[in-house]
């Protein structure tokens, strides 16, 4: 039981002093260092973060002029411009028809003529003016027949000019009629189509071409990257084949969408002639452009789905199509639902692939049937973000404003879904 | 018969066989306490596939061939021994006369076509006839055999799920499809564009003009190398010189330094600028970014500062991709075990020295992998470049000149007037496929690298 030999004696060690200058120097300038990189960090996320607050603010300080209209008070006597329809057809569907053909357009220029002959008569009224008395003039016949003051847009300088970016002959204009301008909600920039003519211009065509688009894209895209999930996690056996799905797939999601384009113009366009510029085609790429993003999130949600639940359902006889309908899939559903909506929103941005298949064409109506000719609401902004009038700057940004609430919505629903319905197991 | 009404009319037979289908195995059910291999509504199902497919499917085949068989029937007639020889003249003439027919067409420029229009009319007529009736017999068809197999043995519940089957396996089968078709639909009009212009001359050269295109010298105007360039001094060197530093700290001071409710804030409002569209960050880019780096240029001297400049798109860019190397960097810091920070620091480093020299270099693979991944994304990346840069293609170094990209050059020559065969639209496909296999490849090594970096931790 002897003890090992004593240890050979240790030189003799200093401890180190902490105190000392040198040292206490050291700790400083590493103290320092960290508290810079710290600052750093926090520098680098509040540029982040303040780039967001920038590009948002400078959007919504420039489109919510676009979502107003400037109005003149225009004095106009119908009676005297001989404008006459029987009351009997204002109030069937021919209205429109026949208060065109009855002249009131030029009759609401002559009016505006004889009201501001220094101030450019007519041309200070948008080219939707006399739209806007015709409708009064629905409203309430008696018009007529009677001299009366009617609200209407004003054209797009001096309306520019009132909202204080305009050119000088406009501001000279807008402060001689000051008293007699007033400003008001633009209804007709929810209501209108694509013009020319910017205090024209509306987004419920393109609107309603997204809309159908995204129809498109859902009616294919879901059912597809949902099935095709469900394959992949339940069914598919391991090999060579189902390798090759999983790679394909994980791969398109990554395929810049512009190669989306490229693949609908070859192919629909040119290969199976469908028609250009249709909703349907649209749709139709942005569903194989949105199915990797389902099926992706769709998997995920699969693999969350316990296997006992499976395991209870395989033992009370059901068949493995009823285990994963009757059981896993509902369970799954939330998941899925979730990655579809924040696929449907990354589509609805989506501007490139609709180019290259021609949805960028002027197209002053909105469109009625998934094959008439169509425009998307980022496309529309891309188009007017070309508009050399400068009416469009606000249009476009009160447009962006619009898709961007419609995506804030859809991801807001998104979040809730997933907060909601999603079962941790 | 409207086509529409016919699918009703079909799924109305399929509606009948679902109901009376079920009845009868309901019936032979009732009073036995035997077990049997499907349930009533199995038989339904299966009466009710078996009445939808089969005429759906030849209609599906019949939209494709009706046409020439139409077509076939309008040529025996006697007005069509007027008709010019095979060619063109010939297609237009019949083209119109069935545009006429359908009274989607204003007004006959060939006197021909009006004769043609009629016969067109009465074959059409006949054929949607033929169809009509082939397509009711086959649905009735197909009901009544279903309905007869309708039996106590007969288990449809197999049947059914070999259907279902099928459509899941054909649904996963639409992915490989949709790449079939992208590397088809590239590599065909490429090859026809690689036979006008010498693939070299693409690839090497240095020239890109493809408004004024030399018929007898294509490529010496069709040279991609300054395309190139423009697309990696914007996407992978400017765009990242914002998007590296900037998602990297964040990414570092979220995941480490940060209180638990900030980082719950902050990181789903960073990634509000991944869902961002590119449209709105291109109009900005062009609106607000562009004008003050011009202005930029021009108060530090810069000559040729232009408002179309490389910076403005690719700062923009980088901007978009923050959130995108943020959450990259952020899943390979979270997957460094534990035991190496906390060791780091016992020994006495601070919480920078611990990050710089432990969980960076550990996390790396995985950072280098993001940034790839991004890096592929700003270079396939369309609107922002074809909103704010220019169309002018320069090879410079200067980050205040104009450049131009790849996708912006594709969505130029595809959005103009040009007929389809040109090489200018066909150059297209060309720099489509090269950005396709770029961002495959890119893609591809980006996986290898995080891959191979998550089994050393696993």
């Amino acid at each position: 039981m002897n003890s090992a030999p004593p240890p050979p004696a240790a030189p003799a060690r200093t401890p180190t002093d902490w105190r000392s200058p040198a040292m206490q120097r050291r700790i400083r300038h590493r103290y320092a260092a960290e508290r810079r990189f710290r600052w750093l960090g926090l520098g680098a996320v509040s540029l982040s973060a303040a780039f967001l607050v920038f590009l948002l603010a400078t959007m919504i300080a420039q489109g919510a002029n676009g979502f107003l209209e400037t109005r003149i008070a225009l004095p106009i006597d119908l009676r005297a411009a001989k404008v006459d329809v029987p009351p009997a057809r204002l109030a069937g569907p021919g209205a429109d028809l026949a208060l065109a053909g009855a002249g009131l357009e030029g009759a609401v220029d002559a009016a505006a003529n004889a009201a501001f002959p220094r101030a450019g008569g007519a041309a200070l009224l948008s080219d939707g003016a006399w739209l806007r008395v015709r409708d009064a003039v629905k409203r309430d016949p008696s018009l007529l027949s009677r001299a009366t003051t009617i609200d209407v847009p004003v054209a797009t300088d001096i309306d520019v000019a009132m909202k204080g970016d305009g050119t000088p002959e406009a501001e000279g204009v807008v402060t001689a009629l000051r008293a007699r301008l007033s400003r008001g909600l633009n209804l007709s920039f929810f209501s209108g189509a694509d013009a020319t003519d910017p205090t024209r211009a509306g987004i419920w065509g393109a609107l309603k071409g997204s809309l159908f688009t995204m129809l498109v894209t859902l009616a294919l895209a879901f059912p597809v990257g949902v099935l095709s999930a469900l394959y992949l996690e339940e069914y598919a056996p391991r090999n060579r084949w189902t390798d090759l799905i999983e790679v394909s797939i994980n791969n398109l999601a990554a395929v810049p969408s512009i190669i989306f384009g490229l693949l609908g113009l070859a192919v629909f366009l040119n290969t199976f002639h469908m028609p250009r510029s249709a909703a349907v085609v649209g749709g139709l790429t942005l569903a194989l452009m949105t199915m990797p993003v389902i099926v992706i999130a769709g998997r995920n949600a699969i693999k969350g789905v316990p296997p006992s639940i499976r395991d209870a359902a395989r033992g009370l006889g059901a068949s493995p199509i009823q285990v994963v309908f009757h059981h896993v899939l509902p369970l799954a559903l939330p998941g899925i639902l979730t990655g579809t909506i924040i696929g449907m929103a990354r589509a609805l941005g989506e501007t490139a692939p609709l180019l290259m298949i021609g949805m960028r064409a002027f197209i002053a109506a909105p469109p009625d049937k998934l094959t008439d000719p169509a425009t998307a609401l980022p496309v529309q902004i891309f188009l007017w973000s070309d508009e050399v009038a400068k009416g469009f700057v606000e249009k476009t940004s009160a447009a962006i404003i619009v898709l961007l609430a419609f995506l804030l919505a859809m991801n807001g629903i998104a979040i809730y879904l997933r907060n909601r319905f999603e079962t941790r197991w | 018969m409207s086509p529409l009404a016919l699918v009703f009319l079909i799924a109305a037979l399929a509606l009948i066989g679902w109901v009376t289908a079920r009845a009868r195995a309901l019936r032979f059910r009732a009073g036995t306490t035997q077990r049997f291999s499907s349930l009533p509504q199995h038989h339904g199902w299966f009466v009710v596939l078996c009445t939808l497919l089969p005429p759906l499917l030849f209609l599906a085949v019949w939209h494709f061939t009706s046409p020439a068989l139409v077509t076939d029937a309008v040529l025996a007639t006697p007005g069509a021994a007027q008709l010019p020889p095979p060619g063109f003249d010939r297609a237009a003439v019949l083209s119109e006369a069935r545009r006429l027919a359908e009274g989607s067409g204003y007004g006959a420029f060939h006197p021909l076509s009006e004769v043609l229009a009629p016969a067109y009319a009465a074959a059409q007529a006949r054929f949607d006839w033929i169809a009509t009736a082939a397509a009711l017999l086959l649905a009735f068809a197909g009901g009544a055999f279903a309905f007869l197999q309708v039996r106590p043995a007969f288990s449809a519940r197999t049947q059914v799920e070999r259907v279902i089957m099928g459509l899941l396996l054909g649904a996963s089968l639409i992915a490989i499809l949709t790449t079939i078709g992208i590397v088809a639909s590239l590599l065909l009009e490429s090859a026809r564009f690689f036979r006008i212009v010498p693939i070299g001359d693409f690839l090497l050269g240095t020239h890109w003009s493809p408004q004024v295109i030399d018929a007898r010298d294509p490529g010496a105007s069709l040279g991609a190398v300054p395309l190139f360039w423009g697309t990696f001094f914007i996407g992978a060197i400017i765009a990242m010189a914002v998007a590296i530093p900037l998602g990297l700290l964040s990414a570092i001071y979220l995941t480490q330094y940060a209180r638990h409710t900030t980082r719950r804030w902050m990181k789903p409002l960073l990634e509000i600028l991944a869902g961002v569209p590119t449209v709105v960050y291109g109009y900005f880019a062009a609106l607000t970014v562009a004008p003050a780096v011009r202005d930029l240029g021009v108060a530090i001297g810069v000559r040729w500062a232009s408002s179309e400049s490389a910076l403005a798109a690719g700062v923009v860019m980088g901007v978009m991709i923050i959130p995108f190397v943020s959450s990259m960097a952020d899943d390979s810091l979270s997957a460094v075990p534990d035991a190496m920070r906390d060791g780091s620091l016992a020994m006495g480093a601070t919480p920078s020295e611990t990050i710089k020299k432990v969980l960076v270099p550990a996390a790396l693979p995985g950072v280098v992998g993001g940034v790839l991944l991004a890096v592929s994304r700003a270079i396939g990346e369309t609107m922002i470049v074809v909103m704010a840069a220019s169309g002018v293609a320069t090879l410079t170094l200067n980050p205040f000149a104009s450049t131009t990209t790849v996708t912006k050059q594709i969505v130029d020559l595809l959005t103009g007037e040009a007929e389809f065969d040109s090489a200018k639209t066909l150059a297209a496909f060309a720099l489509g496929l090269t950005l396709f296999v770029i961002t495959l490849l890119l893609n591809v090594v980006a996986l290898i690298v995080v891959r191979r970096y998550r089994e050393s931790y696993e």
